[in-house]
């Protein structure tokens, strides 16, 4: 149940090959409101371990992500599903409203 | 320093402080308005317990301001213009005449009634229209930018981007201007904002920016604004709180209207009360 740290060398073998659901959370060490984001995974990380799985990025090292999903805002958490958007949500969310997203 | 700030003097936060006040704590009330209550001053309370006679919403306000003067409550017209967390613990807070520093902040700021109304605001948070410029200007460096607004609030919105873009328009969508800029300043009113999958352009009717992204800072930051840069949960507009009336950020919590339910005096009073004495355990336990 851990929270993998997405780059753009594993994020396709983590995140789009993936038959679990994903979680990516959209993150930097400057925003305030991400801080917040961080407890709520961590949280929601051992009420689905094993039924999906839960990333982050760190918009200043990962750049070519963050423009290739056109983040605008952060925290950003975005659910993929076989390799797609599902959901994309912006700003801090409870640990039901992101486990609705998970469908889970 | 005070230990617990209110923010909003309504039925929840006038409650919470006259309960504070009576468990030996000192809380600061700051208020800018009369919120939901003075909206129809011709509207009589004939539901609150206690009035043999209908009494106006103004004057129920006056009365409770009153109440805690009496029992030596210190009281504050100002408004709040940012809550920050204190890399010592507490928060910070900022109004036009002060700044705070405090341990607890309780939110009693009624229902969020600043709102936008432009075509397509719904359909762009998020995608190129931001409500908080220290949270999102990092995405838009040098990019041609647009902040909404025409007073302190948009000021300091605008002073923060400024830093990070020297192509910013100033829109006050057909108010007057109520502080100096250095920016471009656009009064038309906005008729919309346009795009494709993100905001592209804002248009007046008569002329149609270009524009790579919109800040919202119109009037004055509401509880909204506050969540969005402090990164409180809400769900619907309204501020989510445990049983304990406290926000998923410890130290914050939350009573009244704001937290939603029966937009009721009697359910604001009594959510005052309960997060009074949630507040005083919080405070004792640290």
């Amino acid at each position: 149940m851990m929270i993998h740290e997405l780059t753009i060398k594993n994020f396709d073998d983590i995140v789009l090959k993936n038959e679990q659901p994903v979680l990516v959370d959209f993150w930097a060490s400057w925003c305030a409101p991400c801080r917040r984001v961080a407890p709520i995974l961590e949280d929601l990380a051992f009420d689905v371990d094993g039924m999906a799985v839960i990333g982050k990025i760190n918009v200043d090292e990962e750049i070519e992500l963050a423009n290739r999903y056109q983040v605008m805002s952060i925290p950003t958490l975005m659910v993929f599903k076989n390799g797609e958007i599902s959901e994309v949500l912006v700003g801090v969310q409870s640990k039901e409203t992101l486990k609705l997203a998970l469908d889970l | 320093m005070s230990k617990v700030i209110i923010v909003g003097y309504g039925p929840a936060g006038i409650s919470a402080a006259i309960y504070l006040k009576r468990a030996g704590l000192d809380p600061l009330v700051i208020g800018k308005d009369y919120g939901t209550l003075s909206k129809y001053p011709k509207l009589l309370i004939e539901n609150y317990y206690g009035f043999d006679k209908p009494i106006s919403g103004n004057e129920l306000i006056e009365n409770g301001l009153k109440q805690a003067e009496y029992l030596g409550v210190d009281l504050v017209h100002d408004a709040v213009l940012s809550i920050d967390e204190d890399v010592a613990g507490g928060f910070v807070v900022v109004t036009q005449e002060n700044t705070y520093k405090t341990e607890v902040v309780l939110l009693a700021t009624g229902r969020d009634r600043v709102s936008v109304k432009i075509k397509n605001y719904q359909k762009f948070l998020g995608k190129g229209i931001s409500l908080c410029a220290k949270c999102d200007g990092f995405f838009y460096r040098g990019k041609r930018l647009a902040v909404v607004g025409a007073g302190v609030f948009m000021k300091q919105e605008l002073d923060y981007l400024n830093h990070l873009s020297d192509d910013i328009f100033v829109f006050t969508n057909g108010k007057p201007l109520e502080v100096s800029v250095p920016n471009k300043v656009v009064l038309d009113p906005i008729v919309s904002f346009n795009g494709v999958n993100k905001v592209e352009s804002i248009s007046t009717g008569e002329n149609n920016y270009d524009i790579d992204g919109i800040f919202i800072a119109v009037g004055l930051p509401s509880t909204t604004n506050f969540a969005s840069k402090l990164g409180i949960i809400t769900e619907k507009n309204d501020v989510v709180v445990d049983s304990t009336y406290q926000t998923n950020i410890p130290g914050l919590f939350a009573a009244g209207d704001v937290i939603g339910g029966p937009l009721q005096i009697a359910k604001a009073v009594y959510d005052g009360m309960q997060a009074a004495a949630e507040i005083h355990k919080f405070l004792k336990k640290k």
